[in-house]
């Protein structure tokens, strides 16, 4: 019995842990959300030299080589600091689909550049508030040519290159298809959203330049394997950003005092935090199962990567709400750090589709592997 | 990261396997391991059998020492033996409480020549054990006990009632604690005993449960004399002792399998809603996700707790979730399965309800399992307290003599 991550991986997790703790700082959070910044640059930059936006690139493509277990750890940690840069997009979502479904001449162009930090990366699927699917992709490729409109794409306004999910209008199937930001005839209009520490932008696609990927007759598959691979990821960020809140909830609790002693010695706290820990455990080991489904490429790892995202949001949700609720009213205020995760526990919980969902996938699942 | 048993563990799996094809029997007549809050008496013979089968073996106590025949082996060991048990249709549930709480008690606290006299028995299954701590007044607050014991020459008698008692209508000695003395704070007039169940004085009653089963008992003390030899730490010390027993309790105490999401998924399938096959709701899918993850995020936290044992390390704190979950998790969906039914929900004749009842009796019994071995409340206390590290509560009764505390009624 080994389920559990490695000592290398460990090592891994405190490195990055200790990078953060020194580089970013909830300061870091705040910095970008109130500024016209658009990402901590300073923070990219550390990530960069530490290697890990080639976590998973292969070495030949100038990557660290490593597998989907070290991007894990890496996720929980950026979640815990509640990161402000565009890992999740470049990382989890891009370079893996390019890795899955690039060209060779893509994977030849684009990987390196990736792995060096030169460019970064986003991922383009929602059109509207209706939930994305095989029938409603109105973004189409014609040859080469681009049209339609995304949003919210995240890092969106300053992305390099963007894999976005098309209909292909000569097979009439779903398609990735890569374009590069700077082309002509794209228009990015800049969202205004609940987390304004993470960019987000809607895309407006006129006849732009693009090349199609190799997703062969996958049409809709291949969306929903680079969707499962991010959701099992940024799974791992909402147990981060889970634990921060309620690591920043219990402190709280131990140092404030209300009729004459400590809040965190009077049970409807107690409770509260007990149940937000209960939460975060279900959900890790529901992680944990997704991170080694993933790593193996195992035969539940759809059901895996559901359960990691229904277990996660819900306990990231719970833990964000419940922190500023612990807090009272000093953790409604602008100048209290609950509101980093409270944002950003919408921003994750709703970046790859909702709740319901994935609740409805994951039955999905269970019915076709006739589990349920 | 895998599943895998390493080569030792794979080794002892192995052997273990061997030995139950050889040994467990092939149909049990209680139909496998049945509901502890529910215990047929004659299952207790077929029970004993093939407990002697196993202390013979070693496999009863594979972690206790050698002298007291265990195997001395590793707690993992204990755990593949167990899986590997689960396979088969073996009689249990009458020796968990003896051998998990009472005997470790003993084998902490009593002479070497009562150890000797005591531990083998209860292994073979020869003797069973019954634990005595809970009384009408003092349940998630077991140290408010008010059962009295009085020193008479070497002997001490012991008056009041005890409640809640799991199997004290078959069992041959149980562990007690009592108050020695009622003019000093709670936790300090407390002392332990084991005693004689067929003492003169002892009378057990069983309590009639919700559910309609009889595994509790009250049992009244009447003058009931012990000698002061079966006192087990100091006079006074009781809670010291009392502790070494409900550390153990929370290992010993579990929720039984239970019909999970895969049944509420059968039940969707067999009936209608709004004219369409249930399963096609949207609320029950939901339902069921809920639960799915519920129930897998439980199996995935037993492994990463099985992992940290096949490592030799302690458990982390994530191992204490298991019944806050579970319990809730029962009685939730056993109620949103008979909600499905509408008005037929009521039926629990086994003959006309879908699924033989099997959500009308969850419902009945979760009800016990939110509250037997630790209350939902007073579980997520323990989190907050040893996981989380917050203070306890603030606690009236610590400075005030025992006789001086308001009690109510």
């Amino acid at each position: 019995m080994n389920f559990d991550f490695s000592e290398d991986q460990k090592l891994l997790k405190e490195q990055v842990s200790r990078f953060l703790q020194d580089k970013c700082s909830l300061d870091i959070a705040r910095s970008i959300l109130e500024s016209d910044e658009q990402y901590s640059k300073e923070v990219w930059k550390g990530l960069v030299e530490l290697g890990l936006t080639g976590t998973t690139i292969p070495e030949e493509y100038g990557g660290l080589g490593l597998g989907a277990l070290e991007l894990c750890v890496i996720a929980e940690e950026l979640g815990r600091f509640a990161a402000p840069v565009p890992f999740s997009s470049s990382v989890y979502l891009a370079t893996e689909a390019i890795k899955l479904y690039g060209t060779s001449e893509q994977k030849e162009l684009w990987l390196p550049k990736l792995a060096s930090g030169e460019i970064i990366a986003t991922f383009a699927l929602s059109e509207s508030a209706s939930e994305p699917s095989e029938k409603n992709i109105n973004t189409t490729i014609i040859g080469n040519k681009l049209n339609g409109k995304k949003l919210p794409v995240p890092d969106g306004s300053y992305a390099d290159i963007c894999v976005v999910v098309v209909r292909d209008k000569g097979s009439n199937t779903i398609s990735l298809a890569l374009v590069e930001m700077n082309s002509k005839g794209i228009t990015k209009n800049e969202l205004k959203t609940l987390d304004p520490s993470r960019n987000h932008a809607e895309l407006i696609f006129k006849d732009s330049p693009a090349e199609i990927m190799e997703t062969g007759s996958e049409s809709w598959l291949c969306v929903e394997k680079c969707l499962d691979t991010a959701a099992i990821l940024i799974a791992f960020e909402q147990i981060g950003g889970a634990e921060a809140s309620l690591n920043m909830a219990k402190e709280y609790a131990l140092d404030r005092y209300a009729f004459g002693r400590q809040i965190g010695s009077y049970q409807a706290i107690k409770h509260k935090l007990a149940d937000m820990y209960v939460k975060i455990e279900l959900a890790k080991s529901n992680c944990y199962y997704g991170a080694m489904m993933l790593n193996d490429d195992g035969g539940d790892f759809k059901i895996a990567a559901a359960a990691s995202r229904v277990a996660a949001t819900d306990a990231f949700n719970f833990a964000a709400q419940e922190n500023i609720q612990t807090h009272g009213g000093i953790g409604f205020t602008w100048e209290a750090n609950t509101q980093f995760f409270y944002r950003r526990s919408q921003v994750l919980g709703l970046a790859l589709g909702g709740l319901t969902t994935w609740k409805n996938k994951l039955v999905n699942q269970l019915e076709e592997k006739n589990i349920a | 990261m895998d599943f895998n048993d390493t080569k030792d563990e794979a080794e002892f799996r192995s052997k273990v396997k061997a030995w139950l094809k050889e040994n467990a029997p092939k149909s049990g007549k209680s139909g496998g391991r049945y509901d502890p809050l529910d215990v047929q008496d004659e299952a207790i013979k077929e029970a004993r059998n093939w407990q002697s089968k196993k202390a013979e073996a070693g496999y009863a106590a594979i972690t206790w020492p050698k002298e007291f025949g265990g195997l001395e082996g590793t707690p993992i060991q204990s755990v593949i033996y167990s899986q590997e048990e689960s396979n088969y249709n073996v009689p249990g549930g009458f020796f968990e409480i003896g051998l998990g709480m009472c005997i470790p008690t003993m084998m902490a606290w009593a002479t070497p020549e009562q150890n000797e006299r005591y531990v083998k028995p209860a292994l073979n299954g020869e003797e069973v054990w019954c634990q005595l701590f809970s009384e009408p007044s003092a349940g998630s607050d077991v140290a408010g006990i008010r059962t009295k014991a009085e020193k008479e020459g070497d002997n001490w008698i012991i008056n009041g009632q005890k409640v809640w008692t799991s199997g004290a209508h078959f069992s041959d000695f149980g562990i007690i604690v009592v108050r020695t003395d009622p003019n000093v704070p709670k936790h300090k007039g407390l002392s332990f005993f084991f005693l004689d169940m067929k003492s003169e004085g002892i009378d057990v009653k069983p309590i009639r449960q919700i559910s309609g089963g009889e595994n509790f008992n009250e049992v009244f003390f009447n003058d009931v004399r012990v000698p002061d030899s079966q006192r087990l730490g100091e006079v006074g010390e009781g809670w010291k002792v009392a502790l070494t027993t409900l550390m153990n309790e929370r290992l010993a105490i579990g929720v039984p399998k239970s019909a999970d999401y895969s049944a509420l998924t059968k039940l969707a399938k067999e009936i209608t809603l709004n004219d369409k096959s249930a399963i096609s709701n949207d609320l029950v899918r939901s339902k069921i996700a809920e639960w799915y993850v519920q129930a897998e995020g439980l199996k995935y936290t037993k492994m990463r707790t099985l992992t940290a044992l096949s490592k030799g390390e302690t458990p982390g704190p994530e191992s204490s979730i298991g019944k806050i979950v579970s319990a809730p998790k029962m009685q939730d969906l056993a109620s949103f399965a008979m909600d499905l039914q509408g008005a037929s929900g009521i039926i629990s004749d086994p003959e006309i309800s879908l699924l033989h009842s099997i959500f009308q009796n969850q419902w009945l019994s979760a009800a016990g399992y939110r509250i037997a071995g630790g209350t939902d409340e007073i579980l997520r206390n323990i989190v907050a307290e040893r996981v989380l590290g917050l203070p306890q509560d603030v606690r009236v009764d610590k400075a005030v003599a025992f006789n001086e505390l308001p009690t109510g009624r």
